[in-house]
């Protein structure tokens, strides 16, 4: 048996890079989509509203773990051979579109009708009413919850490890099957995690704060 | 591409499908039951408790809100027993989904305990309200109120999160399909019916917490 040493303990912390690229893929691509939920939840048509209703109703109403069997599983049967790494890239941009589609839909509700009525008695058609009204005050309300939930799409990925992509948790599992000692091993995964997810918790808190100063005034 | 679909063997095995629902909703239901109670406790030390114990609770929540459930998981199962603590993959689940919930229900509470006015208990006490009537009705009905849409929708993300505890192998839903995929190999037939269950017990939750809400705490307030 092995001691738990400096070199098992940089191959937990350099593992976060991995946590950071899967994260930034899962919000970049979240955030694409989410934006298409956001706006078909809020669209006119009533067939483009209920279809985004479903989407995020099956996807906040099934566990992310599920979710990410069911891309990692699914995909040999629609003849796609995916690793890992993608597959959990998939159900995350997936799941984060769910969640951040939600949460804009009432930033983009919280504009009053007003405006909407206006852009349109100013005869803007819809991708300038949207793009040059609504969106840009949209998004002022948006951005603290949109940092809050970044912290959610970190911890998400810790799930990859269950798939076997060898991000944070999975190095954290390697290293503890080796040197058994789990104790040791697991502080140090939680740390890892705490010092990517702490600054983005305070950042979130610090914008919610200013935003509700604002609006006390 | 072509794949048959064979369910029957998923279908077959039901009874042990229902027994891991039944302790996916059991897991859920009394890690809600004793998350709430600590976390009642947790928001009193954080609200009125001595500025040693404040400092424990937010170090407390901070730690569980930015870590994920999975590594709490793995430091319950595996951790503490390294230092003499043994127990089964079914305790440390609970115990985790508790120490989880815990947190997140401790900010909830505050915040709910926050929202009533002080001149709201004056009044209630000037009008010679009893202390026990003041605290039932004035206090902890329309705190219940203001809190109630953010705790049932944490529960249910703790449901949803439990999944997560297949991976100790604990006996949930998603262990018995795990298990049953080891067996049958229909991987991608088990996990549909299984979101589905997931997806269903959703559904149903939120159904009965809505109905409870209009029949409970469905009454005009000042805003």
């Amino acid at each position: 048996m092995r001691t738990f040493g400096i070199a098992d303990m940089w191959f937990i912390v350099e593992a976060a890079k991995w946590t950071v690229a899967l994260s930034l893929m899962a919000f970049i691509g979240g955030m694409l989509c989410g934006l298409v939920v956001a706006l078909a939840r809020t669209a006119e048509h009533r067939a483009i509203r209920a279809a985004a209703t479903a989407f995020v109703r099956l996807f906040q109403g099934t566990p992310l773990l599920l979710q990410l069997f069911l891309v990692f599983f699914g995909a040999p049967v629609l003849g796609l051979d995916l690793n890992p790494w993608l597959a959990a890239g998939i159900a995350l941009i997936l799941n984060t579109a769910a969640f951040l589609g939600e949460i804009w839909r009432g930033c983009i509700e919280a504009i009053p009708r007003g405006q909407w009525e206006a852009s349109q008695a100013l005869g803007l058609d819809y991708v300038s009413r949207m793009r040059d009204v609504i969106l840009p005050q949209a998004f002022r309300i948006a951005v603290p919850p949109t940092v809050g939930y970044l912290v959610q799409v970190v911890k998400g990925t810790s799930l990859a490890a269950i798939i076997g992509f060898t991000e944070i948790t999975r190095a954290g599992q390697i290293i503890n099957n080796a040197t058994f000692q789990p104790l040791y091993v697991f502080s140090l995964v939680a740390a890892t995690y705490f010092i990517l997810c702490w600054p983005l918790s305070l950042l979130a808190g610090y914008l919610e704060r200013r935003q509700a100063l604002a609006y006390a005034r | 591409m072509h794949y048959d679909f064979q369910f029957y063997q998923v279908f077959e095995a039901w009874p042990l499908l229902l027994r891991g629902t039944w302790i996916t909703i059991q897991l859920s239901l009394s890690a809600t039951a004793l998350g709430l109670a600590l976390a009642v406790v947790c928001a009193w030390a954080k609200t009125s408790g001595p500025a040693v114990l404040r400092w424990l609770v937010n170090a407390y929540i901070e730690l569980i809100r930015n870590t994920p459930f999975l590594v709490q998981l793995f430091f319950f199962f595996f951790a503490l027993p390294s230092i003499g603590l043994r127990w089964s993959a079914h305790s440390a689940a609970l115990v985790a989904m508790v120490v989880n919930l815990g947190a997140y229900a401790t900010e909830i509470i505050r915040a709910g305990i926050e929202s009533i006015p002080r001149g709201q208990v004056e009044a209630a006490l000037a009008l010679n309200l009893k202390r026990h009537q003041v605290f039932r009705f004035v206090i902890l009905k329309p705190a219940l109120k203001a809190i109630y849409p953010a705790l049932t929708s944490q529960f249910i993300l703790l449901m949803l999160s439990s999944a997560v505890v297949s991976a100790i192998s604990a006996d949930d839903l998603t262990s018995v399909a795990a298990n049953l995929q080891s067996q049958t190999f229909r991987s991608f037939e088990i996990y549909i019916v299984v979101a589905v269950v997931y997806l269903a017990l959703t559904l149903v939750f939120s159904a009965f917490f809505r109905l409870v809400y209009r029949r409970t705490l469905n009454y005009p307030d000042r805003r």
